[in-house]
């Protein structure tokens, strides 16, 4: 019997020796999967994943805690890229694909108390105290934040309209 | 003769001899005219005009705006009785600014409009500029703005300046009609363009389907250093790189512009209109358009002025035979379609099609069978049954390497589709989505820009609050000190 | 020489090893969906078909044979297998990371990659020598490659095309992988 264990025990114990210098030979630091996502994500720090920050969801993304799909106002351009960056399916259904929207401030009951642009990440409501307030559309991203700290709810997300510049062909029933 | 093997096409049925009998006749003013103030690609025009002015016919109400565009005439005299929006003529049906005009039928001209004596004396730019200032776009479909594109051919230099008189799409014949009764402005408009664009030789190039429009161009240019050429009937022969091809042996390269080749085209019609507008002093305020259609009465050719409904056209010209199946602005195969008759005519119409039944395809698409015949067909040399096959997966980017760009949306691979497969609907729908991504990237590159520089602020903001508390309580401390220092 | 190309033919073609043998399905139709994929597992399956002919010969001829101890011959070549392949784990996440995403769950299953025992296995049982094992081990991988990329190749285009709905999916991917070891069964002319 000794003379079968022992040349397995053997040959394991050379065959373990051998894999530990290799894995130091080649040792990879942990991949900076984590930073190359946040490059991928919208930066703007909306906090509409759950996550308090860009930084923390592409950490939690990288973990496998959230899905490709983490990501509402990147869409289905940033869902494909970060399902790409971690070799995962992507699962489109996971992702509701929403309307574009805009933060839209009804002029009527806004009292100018600022606070809706204090929070905007992307600075895109101007407006000083007293003095009525405008959304720039080119720079809102629809986060909401606006809409929860406004005290009148004059602050609303409305579906951007279509013009004839943005419009485009629906997709063909097959 | 040198004839360069030409890719792809089809043969679709003419159906010319509904319309091309019939010589162009004046069409009535109508009763109100929209005149939208997009009718041409780029920036939309701004409107000049107040709500219940009077305007006279040719003075200019809306002026363009930006690099590309062009500005708006009034087709006649009359008050401006609303600004507001209007169902545009394009296949979403989505309103567009237009300014309704009420015809005085008076017809007084603006006195400020005055002919050029002798423009072949002015310089090739300030041509340019007049071509631009009477609104002038490109009449075969496209609309581009007349102006820029002879602008930037002068800059760049052409060589050839091609007139496209080939008019492939089915049903139309304004441009044969055209051609036969108005050969000589077309030449004089042409030679017009040459001179705006320095152009060392002009041709024209007419499908061998029109041979008495061929005859009569021919005989007016005559002696005017101008070639007449005949080219094989084929859709899509009136595509630019089609006809380039054909009659200069150039082959356009993809993405590229035609001026890059040294090539400038421009349709028959807009040539007519330089002339108008620059021996006649009259701005681009009408345009022929076919009406054709079995599910019409009376098909023919009119001299429209733009803005009127097509209802009020088809209503007073002709009238249905029997209810139509489909209503197209444009020709059969690049054109749109139109879901009800409320849409003015506009600078682009070169018809209005009222087709039956039996002249349309209602085949339910059904699976590709892989016969290739789109490909035989494509004029850009594509692959559309790869193509479709991509984009129905949802792989744009695939597709796009497969040269989705170059892709001119003839309609020749949907046309020979022996499964009816929507396939320019399709590479419609890719080439959106597309360019939709495109810009949702910018923003989100621009949103994160902003972000950034927000974030950067704010911790500048409370670094220098910061700092500051600290210099007072520093001034605090000192002056404690010094208080307490004396005594 | 030309014995030694004769072998290398009739091992990635007359006799390959997927589509002839039928060892190895698993990868087949695993990671035959991206042409990428397919290429990658199949370089990394070559590095690990050849090293481990090598070493199961080395095992084989110089320590059980001598030591009469050919019972414990899969155990022991399973085991040489499974260190050859953490090894070239480890190598592919320190060359090429993308790779290392896209194979995933399928590298370490190389492990259990019957072709790579069977492989092994059959070194033995045909009693070659070191040269001609190695060569039947690279052989067999380069079969193995070159049918994983022309099946993902097949199935890349499969994907766009409209399958009727009842064959869609696997049952299409069989049908094809039938219809190609029908037309590899025809280099048996070779032979």
């Amino acid at each position: 019997m000794l003379v079968s264990i022992l040349p397995l025990a053997g040959l394991g114990t050379l065959l373990g020796f051998l894999l530990g210098v290799a894995s130091r030979v080649l040792y990879v630091e942990r991949s900076n999967v984590a930073r190359e996502i946040e490059e991928l994500l919208p930066g703007t720090q909306c906090g509409q994943c759950g996550s308090p920050s860009c930084g923390a969801a592409a950490e939690a993304a990288a973990a496998g805690e959230l899905p490709p799909a983490f990501c509402p106002p990147g869409g289905r351009a940033v869902a494909e890229a970060v399902a790409g960056k971690l070799g995962l399916p992507l699962d489109l259904a996971s992702l509701v694909d929403e309307q574009p929207r805009l933060a839209e401030i009804n002029e009527d009951i806004c009292i100018g108390c600022t606070r809706c642009y204090k929070v905007c990440p992307t600075d895109a409501i101007a407006g000083a105290a007293k003095q009525m307030h405008v959304v720039f559309a080119d720079a809102c991203t629809a986060c909401g934040k606006c809409e929860e700290v406004c005290p009148t709810g004059c602050i609303r997300l409305v579906p951007v309209t279509e013009t004839l510049q943005s419009w485009a062909w629906n997709q063909p029933s097959l | 003769m040198f004839s360069p093997r030409l890719r792809g096409g089809v043969h679709p049925p003419g159906h010319k001899e509904l319309s091309n009998a019939s010589p162009i006749r004046r069409f009535p003013m109508a009763e109100r005219l929209y005149l939208p103030l997009q009718q041409h690609l780029g920036a939309p025009a701004t409107p000049i005009v107040k709500v219940g002015e009077r305007v006279r016919k040719g003075q200019l109400v809306a002026s363009s705006q930006g690099t590309v565009s062009a500005p708006v005439h009034a087709p006649t005299s009359g008050v401006v009785r609303a600004l507001a929006e209007h169902t545009a003529p394009h296949p979403s049906g989505l309103p567009v600014l237009a300014i309704t005009l009420e015809p005085d039928g008076r017809e007084e001209w603006d006195p400020s409009l005055a002919p050029v004596s002798d423009p072949l004396a002015l310089p090739p730019e300030e041509l340019c500029l007049r071509i631009g200032s009477a609104g002038i776009v490109g009449l075969g479909g496209a609309t581009f703005p007349a102006a820029v594109k002879l602008g930037s051919s002068l800059k760049r230099g052409v060589d050839t300046l091609i007139l496209n008189g080939g008019e492939c799409e089915p049903y139309l014949t304004c441009d044969d009609r055209l051609m036969r009764e108005e050969p000589g402005n077309i030449i004089r408009g042409a030679l017009l363009m040459q001179h705006a664009v320095q152009a060392r030789r002009v041709i024209v190039g007419i499908e061998d389907n029109k041979p008495q429009a061929l005859a009569a161009i021919r005989k007016a240019a005559e002696g005017q250093g101008v070639e007449v050429r005949s080219v094989p009937s084929r859709y899509p022969m009136g595509s630019q790189k089609q006809l380039v091809q054909l009659l200069t042996g150039i082959e356009l390269p993809a993405m590229s512009r035609a001026a890059d080749s040294g090539v400038l085209m421009h349709n028959v019609a807009t040539a007519r209109a330089v002339y108008q507008a620059l021996c006649q002093g009259r701005p681009l305020i009408s345009r022929v358009v076919t009406l054709s259609g079995q599910a019409l009465t009376h098909q023919g050719n009119w001299e429209v002025p733009l803005g009127t409904p097509a209802s009020y056209l088809i209503n007073y010209a002709s009238g249905f035979d029997c209810a139509p199946a489909r209503l197209i602005m444009g020709g059969p195969m690049m054109g749109i379609q139109l879901p009800d008759l409320n849409v003015p005519v506009i600078k682009g119409t070169s018809g209005i099609l009222a087709l039956t039944r039996k002249e349309i395809n209602t085949d339910e698409p059904g699976p590709c069978v892989r016969c290739a015949g789109c490909v035989r067909a494509c004029p850009m040399g594509l692959q559309p049954l790869e193509m479709a096959a991509n984009i129905r997966n949802g792989d744009f980017e695939k597709a796009r390497s497969l040269g989705l760009d170059d892709c001119v949306g003839c309609g020749a691979c949907s046309y020979i589709c022996p499964a009816s497969l929507p396939l320019v609907h399709l590479f419609n729908y890719a080439k959106g989505e597309l360019a939709s991504r495109q810009r949702e990237a910018r923003k989100m590159e621009k949103t994160r820009a902003l972000a950034q520089r927000r974030e950067e602020r704010l911790v500048r903001q409370a670094r220098e609050r910061e700092e500051l508390m600290a210099a007072r309580r520093a001034a605090a401390a000192r002056k404690a000190a010094g208080e307490e220092s004396p005594s | 020489m030309s014995d030694y190309v004769l072998m290398l033919v009739a091992t990635a073609l007359v006799n390959n090893v997927i589509l002839i043998k039928f060892l190895g399905l698993c990868p087949l139709m695993g990671v035959s969906t991206k042409m990428d994929g397919a290429l990658g597992m199949g370089l990394a399956t070559t590095f690990v078909l050849t090293l481990a002919a090598a070493a199961s010969w080395m095992l084989e001829n110089w320590l059980l044979v001598p030591l009469e101890l050919e019972y414990l011959r899969i155990l022991s070549f399973i085991l040489v297998i499974a260190t050859v392949v953490q090894f070239t784990e480890m190598l592919i996440r320190k060359m090429s990371p993308s790779l290392y995403q896209v194979l995933g769950i399928y590298l370490p299953l190389i492990t259990t990659n019957c072709a790579v025992l069977g492989v092994a296995l059959l070194n033995v049982q045909e009693g070659y020598r070191f040269i001609e094992s190695l060569l039947f081990g690279f052989g067999s991988a380069v079969g193995f490659t070159l049918v994983l990329v022309l099946f993902a190749g097949l199935r890349e285009r499969l994907a766009v095309l409209q399958v009727p709905e009842l064959y869609q999916g696997t049952p299409i991917a069989f049908i094809v992988a039938g219809l190609l070891s029908v037309a590899f069964m025809g280099f048996a002319g070779l032979a």
